[in-house]
Formats: C-alpha cells, sequence, structure tokens
C-alpha cells in the first residue's frame, strides 16, 4: 500500500481497545496504518466488567487492559484527558476540547454509554452517585466513609452489583426496582421472586414496584427517598444504576443517522451511515439493539478493524447472542436467549425448589424439538448444555424437562461428542468447536496450548470444563494419550501411585512425594495417598504422619456440616441395635443438645457436636460399647437390611445375620469412594439393595449377588453378578472385587463408573472373579484379609491417645466456644442459624439464637433467648 | 495461657499465641487473639496457626474464617502447595488460599495473612 491510512478511534473503553488490538495485529506495519487513539478519561482503557473488584482491594493498575508502554510498543499514537468534540467530516478531522486537530482516512466512534439518571428532584446532590468509571468508584468510596446506610436505585445486573460493593463497603444496603422484580431483562418473574430472597438472605433488603419521587432530608440519615405510594426510605447514599444510555453525542451533532432512542446506526461491517465511520460498542445500535455486554462488542471491534483494512472483508457482524451467566452476591443466575418465552408458540417447563433456592425455567418451541432460552436462578449447573442446545439448535430429547430436573435419571450429557463444529464453546472471544479442533491439528497437544493460541476461555473461563472435554476427545481420538494426573504434584493416577506403595512399601507421604512427586502436595492428592495407605497397610489413619493427609471429615472422625459443627455417626451393624445402646445415643443427644435424625442407612445421627465437643462425645458413646460409623470416610457405610426369615412371613433367609456379617468385616475398609451394602431377605427387596455396590438378595438356595449400583446424582441399578450363592462363596467374591477395585479404581470413582470403565464390563469382572481368569484371586484375597484383620475403632483408638486430639481444640489457647456457631429451633430441635438470623440475633433482633454454651436442652436454654427487636 | 491474651495490645506487635508443643506438622491449630479496638472495645480475632516444617518459613498464620464457607474452620484444612505457594484448601468447599497472602486462588476471596515466627519454643505472630 503506497499511502498510510489514518484511523483514528474515539474512546478507549474495553470495545475501543480491542479494536485497536485487533487492528494493531492484522496491520502489516506501523507504516501501512498509523492508529491514533483518544481517550476522555485520564487512563486507557480498563477492564470494566470487573469493576467492582476495585473495592475488593484490587487497584487501577491491576484492572487495567494495557498501558503506555504496551501502547508505545504498537507504535499507537494515544492521547488521554482528549474528548472529541466536533467532526468535520468533509474534510475528515475532528477536533479535542483543547483545540487538537486530527485527520482521519476512517473514524472509529467506541464512545461507549453512560448511566442513565432518572430526572427525580433532589438527585443530583452531592452523596447521590452512579457507578461507571473508576473516577465513580473513587467518590462512591469517600462518601461510604462517612455513611451508614446505602440505597442503589436500580435493580438490574448492575444494579445488584453495584449493592454489592456497598455491602462490602460496610453499608447497610436497599436495592429499589421501578418493577415488580429484580433483573427484569433477564429473568422471568419466577426467577425474580427466588433471586429477591436469596439477596435478601445475604441481608440486602430489596424493594420491588417502588417509584422514588423525590429525594429529600432526612431524619435519621442524611437522605429520605419518597416513593409514589407515599412510603419514604432514609439512607446517606444513593446510587443510581437505572440502565445505561449510548454515548452518541458525536453522531447526533453531526448529522450521523440515529435510532428512534438513541444509537448510532450501524451496519453489518459496523459502519454509520458515512461510510468512513464506524461505530462500535455500546454507542452502536444494529437492528435496533443496543448490546450493552463486552463480548458483542469484541465481535464489533473484530469486524470493524477487518473492514478498515479492507473494504471487500467478508466477515459481517450478525448480531450476538445475549445469555449470560454470572455470580451477584453470590448467587448464579443464568439467563439464555428467549427467557421470557416472548417466542410464539413457545412453551415452557419449570421447576422450583424453594427450600434450596432453586429455580429453573426452559423455553422450548411449539414442537418441543428446540431449546429457545433458559432462566437459572440458585443453580447455573445446566447453563453450558443449554447454551449449546440454544446455539447449535441441537435437538432436544424427547422429555425435555430432564434438561433441568434433578436426579433425572436419563439427563443427557451434552459431551464433545455430540457437538457440531460449529458449535460456539468460548462465547467471550467466540471460539468453535472447529477451531479448537484446527488447533489441535495444528499441533496444539493441551488445554494450555489451545487456549494460547484460539484465546478461548480466557475470558470469563465459564467454558473451561467444556473446553477441557473437546480437547481431551480430539487428542484421544488421534491416538494421544490424554494424562490422567491426579494432581499437580503427581505425575500419576490412582492406580499408578496404589502400585508405586505397594511394590515400593511406601508407609508414608513424605517417603512417596520425595521419591515419586513434588511440591507439598494438596487437598486432592494428599486424602487419595492417605487412602491408599489405609487400604494397602490400614494403620491407624490418625498417625502423626497421617493427619495432614486426612480431609476434615476424616480427621475430626465426624462429617463437617456447613457451620463448621459435625455430625456423629455410631455404627449399628445392619441396622439392629439393643434398647440399651438406643438409649445410650439418645442420652448422649440430649446432653450435648444435638440434633437427631433416623439416616436413610438405618442408623442415628446426631448433629450440631462442636469440634471441641467430639472427645467428650465419643467417651460415653465408646463406653457404651457404640463404635464409630465411619460415615465420615470414603469406606464403607452401611450395610442396609429387612428384617429377614427371623421375624418376616416371605424372607427366606436369615437377612439381618447376614448384614451384621458383612458390615463387621469390612466395617473401616477404606476405598475410592464411599462403599454401600445391603442384604434383603426375599425378593420383595425391602433392602432395596439393587441400589448398592454390592446387593445381596436371599433366594431359597442361598443368596444372589448383584454389584456397582448406586443411588445419588447418577443411579444405577446394580447388575446381577452371580445366583444361589452359600454364604462362604458369597463372602470369597466381596473380597475379591471389592479388593479390585480399591487396588485399580480412579480417585472418586464409584464402583459403578469403574465398571462401566472395565473393558469387557460385567462379563470380564465374571472371569477374572469366578475364573480367575488373571490368576490373581489368591492375591486379592490376601489383601483384603490383611486389612479386614487389622480393624480398629478410630474413635476408640484416638481418645487413648492425647496428641491426637490435639486438633480438637477449637482454641490451642483458651477454653472460649466459637462465637459463630449458634443455633435457632425448629420442630424441637436446633438447626443452624442463617447469617440473617445471626445478624438480628445480634442487632438484639426477635430471633432466639439458642444458647448452648453451657450445654442445656434446648428446651431451657430458650428461655434465656436474647432480646426483642422493635419492628 | 490468658498470660498471652494480656500481653497483647492496640499497636501491631509480635504476639505470643502458643508454645511449638501446640502445633501439628503439616496441619493447622488455631488461637484466639483478644485486643482493644481503637474504640477501646475487645475485638477477638481467630487465627489459624499451620506449621510446615519442610518450607522456608515453618509457621504461617492466617485468619481462621473461611469467607466463602463462611464459618471458623481453615485451620481445619489441608495445607499444601500450589505452584510452590503454601496453601491450606478450606475444608468447607475446598477453595484455597495462600498461607503467604491470603489471597484465595480459585474466587474472589481473600483471608488476613500475618508474619508468624518461632521464638524460644513460642509461637508469635505479628498483628
Amino acid at each position: 500500500m503506497s499511502k498510510q491510512l489514518n484511523v483514528v478511534v474515539v474512546g478507549n473503553g474495553m470495545v475501543g481497545h480491542h479494536f485497536v488490538e485487533q487492528l494493531a495485529n492484522l496491520r502489516e506495519s506501523a507504516e501501512q496504518v498509523n492508529i491514533t487513539v483518544l481517550s476522555a478519561e485520564n487512563r486507557l482503557a480498563y477492564d470494566r466488567v470487573h469493576l467492582s473488584e476495585y473495592f475488593a482491594g484490587k487497584t487501577a493498575q491491576d484492572l487495567a487492559l494495557t498501558d503506555e508502554s504496551t501502547y508505545h510498543d504498537w507504535q499507537i499514537d494515544f492521547r488521554t484527558n482528549a474528548k472529541v468534540t466536533t467532526i468535520d467530516r468533509q474534510q475528515q478531522q475532528i477536533t479535542t476540547e483543547v483545540g487538537e486537530t486530527f485527520s482521519y482516512d476512517k473514524l472509529i466512534l467506541a464512545t461507549g454509554s453512560y448511566p442513565f439518571v432518572p430526572p427525580i428532584p433532589g438527585g443530583d446532590q452531592s452523596h447521590c452517585l452512579v457507578y461507571r468509571t473508576i473516577d465513580d468508584l473513587e467518590s462512591i468510596k469517600s462518601s461510604a466513609s462517612s455513611s451508614k446506610v446505602g440505597v442503589v436505585i436500580g435493580g438490574g445486573l448492575l444494579g445488584l452489583e453495584a449493592a454489592n460493593a456497598l455491602k462490602e463497603l460496610g453499608l447497610q444496603t436497599h436495592v429499589v426496582e421501578f418493577a415488580p422484580q429484580l433483573m427484569a431483562v433477564q429473568v422471568d418473574t419466577g426467577g425474580g421472586r427466588l433471586l429477591k430472597s436469596k439477596i435478601e438472605e445475604l441481608g440486602v433488603q430489596v424493594h420491588t414496584s417502588k417509584a422514588t419521587q423525590v429525594i429529600e432530608k432526612g431524619e435519621s440519615c442524611r437522605y429520605r427517598l419518597v416513593f409514589a405510594d407515599g412510603e419514604t426510605l432514609e439512607t446517606d447514599l444513593v446510587l443510581f444504576s437505572a440502565g445505561i444510555r449510548p454515548y452518541d453525542n458525536l453522531g447526533r451533532e453531526n448529522d450521523l443517522v440515529l435510532g428512534e432512542r438513541g444509537g448510532i446506526v450501524i451496519n453489518s461491517q459496523c459502519q454509520t451511515s458515512d461510510e468512513n465511520i464506524y461505530a462500535i460498542g455500546e454507542c452502536a445500535l444494529y437492528e435496533n439493539m443496543i448490546y450493552g455486554l463486552v463480548a458483542p462488542g469484541y465481535s464489533m471491534a473484530k469486524v470493524a478493524a477487518k473492514h478498515v483494512l479492507d473494504s471487500t472483508s467478508e466477515t459481517v457482524f450478525e448480531g450476538a447472542d445475549m445469555s449470560t451467566k454470572l455470580k451477584l452476591m453470590g448467587v448464579d443466575v443464568g439467563s439464555i436467549g428467549d427467557a421470557h418465552a416472548k417466542t410464539q408458540g413457545a412453551l415452557t417447563y419449570t421447576y422450583e425448589n424453594q427450600p434450596e433456592g432453586v429455580y429453573k425455567k426452559i423455553v422450548v418451541s411449539s414442537d418441543k424439538t428446540l431449546l429457545l432460552g433458559a432462566v437459572l436462578v440458585g443453580d447455573t449447573s445446566e447453563y453450558d448444555s443449554l447454551l449449546q442446545y440454544m446455539l447449535n439448535a441441537i435437538e432436544l430429547p424427547e422429555s425435555p424437562e430432564a434438561l433441568i430436573l434433578p436426579m433425572a435419571a436419563d439427563k443427557p450429557m451434552l459431551g464433545a461428542d455430540a457437538l457440531p463444529n460449529t458449535a460456539t464453546i468460548c462465547s467471550c472471544l467466540n471460539v468453535t468447536k472447529g477451531d479448537i479442533v484446527a488447533a489441535v491439528d495444528g499441533g496444539a497437544c493441551s488445554v494450555a496450548d489451545v487456549k494460547s493460541c484460539t484465546k478461548a476461555s480466557t475470558g470469563c473461563g465459564g467454558c473451561a470444563a467444556l473446553l477441557k472435554d473437546v480437547v481431551d476427545k480430539e487428542l484421544e481420538s488421534r491416538g494421544v494419550e490424554v494424562k490422567k494426573d491426579i494432581c499437580e504434584h503427581f505425575a500419576y493416577s490412582r492406580r499408578e501411585l496404589f502400585d508405586i506403595v505397594k511394590v515400593e512399601k511406601i508407609t508414608s507421604f513424605e517417603q512417596l512425594i520425595e521419591k515419586h512427586g513434588h511440591g507439598l502436595g494438596c487437598e486432592i492428592c494428599k486424602p487419595t495417598v492417605g487412602s491408599i495407605l489405609a487400604s494397602v497397610w490400614n494403620d491407624y489413619i490418625l498417625d502423626s504422619n497421617k493427619v495432614p493427609l486426612q480431609d476434615t471429615n476424616d480427621t475430626f472422625l465426624a462429617n463437617m456440616q456447613k457451620d463448621g459443627t459435625y455430625s456423629v455417626v455410631p455404627r449399628i451393624p445392619g441396622g439392629e441395635i439393643t434398647p440399651d445402646k438406643l438409649i445410650t445415643i439418645g442420652e448422649v443427644a440430649k446432653k450435648y443438645s444435638l440434633y437427631t435424625k433416623i439416616t436413610g442407612g438405618q442408623r442415628i445421627d446426631l448433629f450440631g457436636a462442636r469440634v471441641d465437643q467430639l472427645p467428650d462425645i465419643w467417651q460415653e458413646l465408646v463406653d457404651a460399647g457404640l463404635e464409630t460409623g465411619h460415615a465420615y470416610g470414603k469406606s464403607v457405610r452401611t450395610v442396609k437390611s429387612c428384617v429377614g426369615s427371623t421375624w418376616c412371613r416371605y424372607g427366606v433367609q436369615d437377612s439381618v445375620g447376614m448384614a451384621i456379617d458383612i458390615e463387621n468385616r469390612y466395617k473401616g475398609v477404606r476405598a475410592p469412594h464411599k462403599v454401600k451394602f445391603a442384604v434383603s431377605g426375599c425378593t420383595r427387596e425391602c433392602a432395596e439393595a439393587q441400589s448398592k455396590d454390592f446387593g445381596v438378595i436371599a433366594t431359597d438356595k442361598g443368596w444372589n449377588l448383584y454389584v456397582c449400583g448406586n443411588g445419588g446424582m447418577k443411579p444405577r441399578h446394580a447388575d446381577l453378578f452371580a445366583t444361589d450363592l452359600d454364604d462362604e462363596t458369597l463372602i470369597k467374591y466381596i473380597d475379591r472385587i471389592f479388593s479390585f477395585y480399591i487396588q485399580t479404581g480412579d480417585r472418586l470413582q464409584r464402583t459403578s463408573v469403574w465398571m462401566e470403565n472395565l473393558e469387557g464390563g460385567l462379563e470380564y469382572l465374571q472371569k477374572v472373579i469366578i475364573d480367575d481368569h488373571l490368576g490373581i484371586c489368591d492375591e486379592l484375597e490376601k489383601q483384603m484379609a490383611s486389612i479386614v484383620g487389622k480393624y480398629q475403632c478410630e474413635w476408640k483408638t484416638t481418645l487413648e491417645n492425647p496428641e491426637s486430639l490435639k486438633r480438637f481444640r477449637q482454641f490451642v489457647n483458651s477454653d472460649k466456644t466459637d462465637s459463630n456457631i449458634q443455633f435457632v429451633t425448629e420442630r424441637d430441635q436446633i438447626r443452624p442459624a442463617t447469617l440473617a438470623e445471626k445478624k438480628a440475633g445480634e442487632l438484639g433482633g426477635n430471633i432466639e439464637i439458642v444458647d448452648l454454651t453451657s450445654n442445656e436442652s434446648p428446651s431451657e436454654s430458650s428461655k434465656q433467648a436474647v432480646a426483642v427487636m422493635e419492628d | 495461657m490468658t498470660q498471652a491474651l494480656k500481653e497483647q495490645t492496640v499497636n501491631k506487635d509480635w504476639v505470643t499465641l502458643c508454645g511449638i508443643q501446640d502445633l501439628v506438622a503439616n496441619s493447622g491449630i488455631c488461637a484466639l487473639v483478644a485486643k482493644p479496638s481503637e474504640q477501646g472495645e475487645q475485638l477477638e480475632k481467630q487465627i489459624a496457626i499451620f506449621s510446615i516444617p519442610d518450607s522456608e518459613e515453618k509457621v504461617f498464620a492466617v485468619d481462621n474464617f473461611d469467607p466463602i464457607g463462611k464459618a471458623n474452620v481453615l485451620y481445619r484444612g489441608i495445607v499444601g502447595s500450589n505452584n510452590g505457594e503454601p496453601i491450606v484448601a478450606s475444608p468447607l468447599y475446598k477453595q484455597q488460599f495462600s498461607l503467604k497472602t491470603g489471597t484465595c486462588i480459585q474466587e474472589e476471596a481473600e483471608i488476613g495473612a500475618y508474619p508468624a515466627r518461632i521464638q524460644d519454643q513460642a509461637i508469635q505472630v505479628y498483628i
């Protein structure tokens, strides 16, 4: 090209900067294209999407997308504090506020948008602010330092983010929304209702259907908002977040075509009505739509950059998907496509679980074959999958509701294989499956490689799991072995580590990591190695060198609950218990004020024990002859049973006796995952044995053994492994299968998945176990015999060992208890207080916080419960 | 042990929280720090103390409160490393926190991290 092309970019927000980056990459040299950037702000582009992190301690520098030296390196001519005031379209020249002029061949308007402030009388006072730039945040911070209460006007996405910021600044926070619900653009009424209650649970008060009429002087606070319905709200700080308006005045003043409600109209090449002027990002209007998200802005930047260099470029902007997934104040929210079911004939499926705080809706076409939209609140785990269905018009399964119902057995898994090459994997940077396949073809051989050459998953990162899936599948299909390393510290799978431990007779994590790993380990490899050591040697798991390996449940021999307290579960083999033992459990529960519940596995759960109470509680249980139930470990849990032939009219074998024998044989055995058993006395299957890892069902000739079933998230019926076994053979087979699973299973792999991954499946397993095809049965039985021969009640051992009780103290230097553990009563028993209840309790509210510090029963202590609240 | 609590002042200082015999190697314990605030109210803070004999620092001190799980549990987490950085993984939801800086590696969250040292058989934290 002979003549140098002068490109001037007005605006240096995220989109403006992305354009500069694209153009600087695409041009052949700085001599070919001269780029000038004018920023009205006093700093270069920064990440506005993560603006609120500024309050969490990020600096302007952390948020910066570029810096002066980068622009120097790219040979970009740039000015900050350079607001453009006029465009001379004839002369192709622009002038800034200070009178500097620049000539252009191509002009890019990336001026973005500004926050809309509704014309409310009193809304222009000094502590009425907006939330848009780093400077705005500075003002908010300084205002907050002299404020106690803050109100955000506007309950959209940005408004909630702003509310979170106020909350983080320590203000008592309110959100006022004109519409009857929050986030009306992205979610529907049901989702909005749930969102509101979740956000209120976090201590932010939400006022919907409220129109603010005037902001006047307050009595208890700086200001008072007066609503149309006459109600009022006092606040020290007002933050407007009532939507954005395109910053289109340059277009307006220079006769570019605008939309009816603003926005500079562009075509699919992002050109405005003047072919030498482009508009991109939030100042641009494409087919009557302003795209207020960064991803479409980036697409426009890409299209415009290509077109500026080559007017025959065929890359076009065709609108963008506005689906979003985000975490607002810790609440997961997802919105896909036609969330409001506005499409003609659209049908919806809704699932709402109020106790769990989950709301899900899908919108499908009238013939139920295509997904049109979705709303997810409280659980967005299906977001990626649903988005792929919509974006790629993948045909829906026969019962589309299975996509959002929990525990739907036939929930279709939309794996990498099901996606067409056109499927968008990373929507932030618009990377398709085809791009990834091409990258793998081009030599990329890891997720990191693919990331660096396609940029996939470098935006919000929400597609990371899917990306890994696609890359792994592509690599596998090319015969490349995909690494199964358990974590960064060991380049081995669980099975390989198991073999190493066994063959080299390794007995500690230190030995193993020194010889075969590196670093200090982590929460993945340590418990895995702990489990392997337990399976191979079955030593006491709280030996001083094994304590650091255990997950909290194993360390404290109890299950940690959400508030940091533990549950206590004594073993009740086969579900059979004497009245004396039952009374002991009841007495202990009463003495320590524990919540009591019968479990699904025929045991008794005692909840709400503080870590420092565990040894005392267990001392009493152990003294009464009870043992730990191993309810905490990746180990044998329960053996469920029916009453069998001893009592039942139909029972054909003694199922209780068999269940007790099995439980006593395998109790405490560590495995890759928890393992459950059940024994039914006849084919009526009252113990539900076929949903267990090992299920035993009595026949009139003996026992039928079922293997590798499970309940839970992805239920699987167990397979019939062998029939009419006598007692001895039954145990022999279980020994062998269990031992084989322990040695070859992957970390956290259930028996069901383990068997599905065995080449040859059930038949192969039968050959190995029954026919001893591999000649390893002797070894398998020996291994199991050595583990079961070393059983000990871990609690009993622990109580005898003062050294291992060290960690059971809440504080090493005080006898106080953790004041953050608070309970309230519900249905005559304790439960953990919610955050809101704790807060209300602190403020002296009408919440009864149960005082358990003196170990009194709830009924007595609730009498001394705290205070009253005025309203 | 109440001795230790008395010695503390408003200003930042090396505070003795326990003795080395209280440590659990490659694992955590918890101590309570009581300090009057500038307004004179008595504030209590739970500090998780980790002993990693193989590290350069030997001992680390961070807040015990898990800001994600919202419970005082971090001392009960597993310690380890992430790319060489010493970490503790919360026992509740497994996010890792740097023992040096208190920054959460997987999510936007942060806890206080305090210099810690072993001085004449005592564990001291600068707080």
